[in-house]
């Protein structure tokens, strides 16, 4: 399908190139707020008393700031985007020359989870969205910190549902989901949405969790496509691990 | 117009409605999701032979493939269509030929009535058909059921818009084409 896309792709852009004139003034205020909040943070914007001046002398004698980066964030812009079917895709107007790639998470521009990278050709990607009956996600309560499997059933797309939390966990409607820190691609805590009812699975016992999502699939355009740096690290030790457990076994 | 070059046009047409506006579309209901790009395979001449009818089919369902992302899944229901419509079109046309001898299936060319089970007999088979492959990997027979049924039913909505909308010129096969 790398071809396919493309084709598509260049098409998918012109049309969305038309499409954005119909959105710049929403656009437009959303950046404004997005500039707002950040403009807040600058370090003038706040005034240190003077008896928080002192001298420490710093212990560490390594640069341990630079060290450890963990996600990189580029930005994409999507072209196509079907919320209709039971299998939506969106796709991207960045691709592997852009040094994007499989298994990238893809979060909104008030970064909010979007989906996931499934497939890439030089110049566009296609991404799963959340709304995918095959998509599932690691996510968890901001609350209580229990993580679940996020995923679709094919019916609203406003709903996700969230399996697998415990019934011992107290879950309130409007109580917050985060992503999980347990995932390889999702950068932790990037809001997903909020819940919208609580119900219970006949079938293992656990809760089912009406999410209401936090993107508005309808109408995405912008996005942030975050790597981890660390993934190829992480789930090779994985395998190692499994391997190595099951070589101990065998040698019992 | 030339047939090669309007049928050209023809698929463009449907191909970017179907992208661009119907699969656009804020999302009626999970059931209801309308189709239409498959009246061009209906629309094309009679003159066609079933090999480069089957072939024409796989070309569009393939190209809406692409931009749906669903590798071969419209292309399968789309030769289906089109192996079926010549059998369809025996069975519904006169077996006069002096009195028949328009060049592609339209409402004036066949009649209303033999028109409307011409095109919700493919309509129904392409659903059926594509439907029935979403659904080996997902959802309860039910939902099948209904979803066919409520497919077709804004399908043919669809189509005979269209027909009423933009009735086609009629053309008749001379000796020289």
């Amino acid at each position: 399908m790398g071809v396919a896309s493309e084709m598509t792709g260049t098409m998918n852009t012109q049309v969305d190139k038309l499409d954005d004139y119909f959105h710049q003034g929403e656009e437009n205020k959303r950046v404004h707020k997005m500039n707002d909040s950040l403009l807040n943070l600058l370090k003038i914007n706040f005034s240190i008393p003077d008896s928080g001046q002192r001298v420490v002398l710093d212990s560490a004698m390594i640069d341990s700031v630079k060290q450890f980066r963990k996600y990189i964030w580029r930005d994409a812009k999507v072209v196509y985007n079907t919320i209709n079917s039971e299998k939506n895709y969106l796709q991207l107007n960045r691709g592997a020359k852009y040094g994007i790639s499989d298994n990238m998470a893809v979060l909104n521009s008030d970064g909010a989870v979007v989906g996931q990278v499934v497939n890439v050709s030089p110049n566009f990607s296609e991404v799963m969205s959340l709304l995918h009956v095959q998509s599932s996600v690691s996510a968890a309560l901001k609350k209580t910190g229990d993580a679940g499997k996020l995923e679709w059933d094919g019916k609203d797309p406003r709903f996700v549902q969230l399996k697998g939390i415990s019934k011992s966990v107290e879950v309130k409607v409007g109580d917050t989901v985060v992503t999980s820190r347990y995932s390889y691609n999702f950068p932790p805590d990037k809001f997903i949405g909020r819940i919208a009812g609580v119900s219970s699975d006949p079938a293992t016992g656990f809760y089912l969790l009406k999410v209401k999502t936090a993107v508005n699939f309808g109408s995405i355009q912008q996005v942030f496509v975050v790597e981890n740096l660390q993934r190829e690290e992480q789930e090779q030790l994985e395998k190692d691990t499994e391997k190595k457990v099951e070589q101990q076994k065998k040698g019992k | 117009m030339n047939d090669l070059i309007k049928n050209i046009f023809r698929l463009f047409i449907f191909i970017v409605v179907q992208v661009y506006v119907l699969d656009k579309l804020p999302p009626l209901h999970r059931f209801v999701i309308p189709y239409i790009y498959f009246l061009f395979i209906l629309w094309l001449p009679f003159s066609l032979s079933r090999f480069g009818l089957l072939l024409i089919a796989f070309v569009t369902g393939l190209i809406l493939d692409y931009f749906k992302q669903t590798p071969g899944l419209h292309a399968a229901a789309c030769v289906l269509i089109a192996y079926a419509r010549p059998f369809i079109i025996s069975v519904l046309t006169p077996k006069d030929s002096t009195e028949f001898n328009y060049r592609e299936p339209s409402p004036r060319a066949m009649g209303w009535a033999p028109y409307s089970v011409y095109v919700l007999i493919l309509t129904l088979l392409h659903h059926t058909y594509l439907t029935l492959l979403e659904w080996l990997q997902f959802g309860t027979f039910l939902d099948f059921i209904i979803k066919v049924l409520s497919t077709t039913a804004i399908s043919l909505l669809l189509i005979f818009t269209v027909e009423l909308l933009f009735p086609r010129k009629l053309k008749f096969r001379t000796n020289t084409a």
